[in-house]
């Protein structure tokens, strides 16, 4: 059973260059880790790192590779593109910009004391 | 061959010239297949480009010049017959006979049987070596003299006999124009105009003697024929050829009793038929008005009223303006309408700039108000702009000295001059008769750039001449539409990709972060990251997955490696021209052989090693590196391959060392990021076996060292590369592809191949050379500096990575784990592996 309440360690967020993903084996699920590093402050994050966490997995490539994505923005919020069809998901909600009848999974992330942690 | 249907009217060709296949095109666009068209052609080729028939001896083939083929013909249902001519026609029967005897029925009969050289009756005339200037037989009949000759001369200061001067100085010869007027051009040009023109053609090394009458050509003492002038003066050459105007081919017309004018040429009225009803005659045999037209243009439009007139259409043709622009000898000379002042009452003023060479004349009406006429020598930018004011007798708003002097800031554009002042009617390409209105028409209908006008009104397509006034059609009706011309590269920067690039390189800027706080907003997306990834490469060419660079990167550059449909890589060392040894070939096989990787040879000359997982692309690099390859770039928008043939190693034609010379191109310009992809091919002679054409940059070999095409394009839309110059050697090949290729990476838009670079870049391919063949932007030293550092910093960009525990990290599908992706699956398809999904399996038949 997926215990919802506790955080588990990943890396060291220093094993993210900023602004790229990761994916990470989070008990047995392929999850895509982002490292945002935001220049402009305006975010809900406010400036500096903050990561986020959805599923690795593109529905329409149907191949594991978003944690490959580039980072884009738009009015403040933050997608990935997958790097096959270029369609693009919130790295909040999960939902796909191009067509919002599709969406990804998303997981709780979070930066304590460098280490980047996740939680279901 | 056609069917002999006898539903269809049968419509006999006589003449498959420019004018002659111009008609045929025509009606096969228009009359649908209601009509049996046959062709009689005269030389051994169907229709060519005889307005470019020069540029046979700077590079350009018959193929090349070709207006159409036998298979566009056969599929067109067109019948053909070459080296075949018409000698006779009964009206009375509607057949005409051939030279072989063939009788051929026709409905309705095209005389375009053009013109043929005039030659004068002087004794001597009709020995080896004395030549006319009219089709590809005579060129090569010339180039063939010029290899047993040192000294050429051209009879006739004319339009063509200046082109064919200029071919025979190509060839190499010394080389002399006689004219027999005062002055070089005399139809075209008055007295200073022509003045100016020999000044600037002797001072290429063209002597010119005029007031030259002809008297003799008899054997010569150090040459093989001595010319005797009239005035006791006297010229010795190898080579004479004939260019004293032409002579109507009214051959067929004047046997059959159909009416000529007085000297020649057969009479037509406005639908273009002549005293028979059942016989057309157009271009130039043709006499409308008593006029004979030796342009192209009059002769395209007369054809497209014979269509028009075939077909039911209301189309005519009401007489031709004979403006013209051209370059000769390199020498940009234009003549507007009535340029020599023949206009009862008419003014004219001039202005001569003899420390640049300039000399410009106008012809007013009496009132000083429209223009009726003009001359332009030197330079020809005000052409366009002109021929629109005596067309269509614009009143000009200000005196017309204003006309005359360099143009003043914002003055001149409120002289009520501007492309607004036009009306609908005006013809802005003479070329492909596309008038103003069919421009607004199409920017109205969604053509918002150069390119896209081109492609759906032909205008600027054929000589290019009016390019800038299209450009200036479609910018006044962008903003008339309230279309602002936005050239934000996306919504986080509001400059073109140009402007931009022009930024980073002088605020030196390196990152991301600097070049947003400098100039954009937000964090960046899909459309400017890589762009500005691109443009650090291009001017700082520091390693594309260094931290502050990494996150830019687009997919392929971002592992450096070609990710496939199912997320796994592809691998191509880099091979350049494709030339390999046995040990790295053995390699490449047994690294395929070890890690199951599917293989194909790419279409570049190398190999592609499909289906490698992220984990094996370090240890695979390795083993690569450590044999002595690099990285081939196939993932980058970046130089990708040099083609190229064996050249003349081992081939028997070969005429240069086309495989060395490709690899120093591809070595020089290996890794060099651009806006897109960049190919490159160079073949050892002009059989043209590396394709070379098709690619961004081409090189093929001749007799003298190279010939460079650039702009290219394979792919989906196919385009045959400008030839950029001719017979240069080898360090001026380097010079110019490394001028053109940082001038390419600096102007051109985000993925914009340099097909289209060039069709969008205003004044084309003569602006380009003016750029890198005469420094027009004085930027060349920079180029070639920036060049310089790209090729000293170059660095394999796998090695660098395998070297750097950093990197290296990012090369394993989980951060968390040693694991593998287990979605990755494989089938087996014709012995190899392949993704182990239904598209794949579809493939097997």
């Amino acid at each position: 059973m997926i215990d919802k309440t506790t955080w588990f360690d990943i890396c060291p967020l220093s094993d993210i260059p900023k602004n790229t993903g990761v994916c990470a084996d989070f008990n047995g699920q392929q999850v895509a880790i982002f490292h945002l590093n935001l220049t402009q402050g305006c975010h809900q994050n406010g400036q500096g790192s903050a990561v986020k966490a959805v599923d690795n997995f593109d529905p329409f490539a149907r191949a594991n590779i978003l944690s490959r994505g580039l980072i884009t923005e738009t009015d403040q919020a933050y997608f990935v593109a997958s790097p096959l069809l270029k369609q693009q998901f919130c790295l909040d909600s999960g939902l796909c910009q191009q067509d919002e009848s599709i969406s990804i999974a998303t997981y709780q992330a979070r930066i304590a004391d460098g280490v980047v942690q996740l939680r279901a | 061959m056609s069917i002999n249907n006898s539903d269809k009217q049968k419509i006999v060709v006589v003449g498959n010239g420019m004018v002659g296949h111009h008609f045929i095109d025509q009606l096969v666009k228009n009359g649908g297949g209601d009509y049996q068209i046959v062709t009689f052609a005269e030389e051994s080729r169907l229709a060519y480009d005889r307005v470019m028939l020069t540029s046979y001896f700077t590079g350009n083939t018959a193929d090349d010049l070709a207006l159409t083929t036998p298979d566009a013909y056969d599929e067109q249902g067109v019948e053909y017959h070459v080296n075949q001519q018409v000698v006779g026609i009964d009206r009375g029967a509607k057949t005409v006979e051939t030279a072989s005897g063939d009788i051929i029925s026709y409905d309705k009969l095209v005389l375009s049987t053009g013109s043929f050289p005039f030659v004068p009756p002087v004794p001597g005339k009709d020995q080896p070596h004395i030549h006319v200037y009219r089709t590809l037989d005579d060129l090569d009949q010339i180039a063939e003299s010029a290899q047993s000759s040192k000294i050429g001369v051209v009879i006739g200061g004319g339009l063509l006999g200046l082109e064919a001067a200029n071919a025979i100085k190509q060839l190499g010869l010394t080389t002399h124009v006689v004219e027999f007027a005062p002055r070089l051009m005399a139809v075209q040009l008055d007295q200073g105009g022509g003045d100016l023109l020999r000044q600037k053609i002797e001072a290429l090394g063209v002597s010119v003697h005029t007031e030259k009458n002809t008297l003799e050509i008899v054997a010569g003492q150090d040459c093989r024929y001595r010319m005797n002038f009239a005035d006791g003066s006297f010229l010795e050459t190898d080579i004479i050829v004939f260019s004293a105007g032409i002579r109507p081919q009214d051959h067929l017309a004047r046997i059959n009793d159909i009416t000529l004018g007085e000297r020649g040429g057969i009479a037509i009225d406005d639908q273009c038929v002549t005293s028979d009803p059942d016989i057309y005659a157009i271009g130039e045999c043709a006499l409308w008005d008593n006029k004979i037209f030796g342009l192209i243009a009059p002769g395209y439009a007369m054809a497209k009223a014979a269509v028009s007139h075939l077909t039911g259409g209301d189309k005519t043709f009401k007489g031709a303006d004979m403006s013209t622009k051209l370059k000769l000898l390199g020498v940009e000379v234009a003549s507007i309408g009535d340029a020599h002042g023949n206009t009862p009452k008419s003014q004219s003023y001039s202005f001569i700039d003899s420390a640049t060479g300039v000399y410009k004349k106008i012809v007013m009406s009496r009132d000083g108000k429209i223009l009726l006429g003009a001359v332009l020598v030197g330079d020809s930018n005000d052409y366009g702009q002109w021929l629109q004011l005596a067309l269509n007798s614009i009143e000009l708003s200000h005196p017309p000295e204003y006309l005359l002097l360099p143009a003043m800031d914002g003055e001149m554009s409120s002289a009520g001059t501007g492309i607004d002042a036009l009306p609908p009617a005006a013809q802005i390409c003479s070329c492909y008769d596309v008038s103003k209105q069919a421009l607004c028409d199409a920017v109205a209908g969604g053509a918002h750039d150069i390119a896209a006008l081109k492609s759906c009104t032909e205008a600027g397509t054929g000589c290019g001449g009016c390019v800038p006034l299209v450009t200036q059609v479609l910018n006044s009706e962008l903003a008339k539409l309230g279309v602002s011309v936005d050239h934000s590269l996306c919504r986080h920067f509001e400059y073109s990709r140009a402007e931009l690039f022009d930024i980073v390189r002088v605020k030196k800027i390196k990152t991301f972060e600097g070049l947003i706080s400098e100039c954009g907003q937000g964090d960046g997306c899909e459309i400017c990251k890589p762009v500005a990834a691109s443009m650090f490469a291009s001017l700082w060419n520091d390693h594309v997955l260094n931290d502050e660079l990494v996150g830019l990167q687009d997919t392929n550059d971002n592992f450096l490696g070609n990710m496939q449909k199912d997320g796994t890589y592809s691998i191509v060392p880099r091979i350049p021209a494709g030339e390999i040894t046995p040990e790295h070939l053995i390699l490449i096989g047994e690294i395929a052989k070890e890690y199951n990787l599917y293989t194909k040879i790419t279409g570049g000359q190398r190999i592609d090693l499909f289906g490698a997982q992220l984990h094996q692309l370090p240890p695979i690099w390795q083993r690569l590196v450590d044999a002595g390859l690099e990285t081939g770039h196939a993932y980058g928008k970046s130089l990708r391959t040099v083609k190229s043939c064996v050249g003349n190693n081992w081939c028997r034609y070969g005429v240069q060392d086309s495989t060395g010379m490709a690899i120093i191109l591809e070595n020089r310009y290996r890794g060099v990021r651009s806006p897109h992809k960049v190919k490159m091919a160079v073949s050892g002679c002009a059989r043209e076996c590396a394709e070379a054409q098709s690619k961004d940059f081409g090189v093929i070999a001749t007799d003298n060292g190279w010939n460079l095409y650039v702009a290219g394009n394979g792919g989906m839309r196919p385009r045959h590369g400008d030839l950029f110059a001719s017979d240069i050697d080898d360090q001026t090949l380097l010079r110019y592809i490394d001028i053109i290729f940082m001038f390419y990476v600096r102007t051109a838009d985000r993925l914009q191949r340099t097909s289209v670079w060039m069709e969008n870049l205003e004044g084309g391919l003569d602006y380009l050379k003016e750029v890198v063949i005469n420094d027009k932007l004085s930027i060349n030293d920079e180029l070639l500096a920036q060049m310089a550092h790209l090729k000293d910093t170059y660095q394999c960009e796998w090695k660098t990575t395998i070297e750097d525990p950093q990197k290296l990290k990012r090369f394993s599908h989980f951060i968390n784990s040693d694991k593998a992706d287990d979605n990755v699956t494989f089938i087996t398809v014709r012995d190899q592996i392949n993704p182990s999904d239904k598209f794949a399996l579809a493939t097997e038949l």
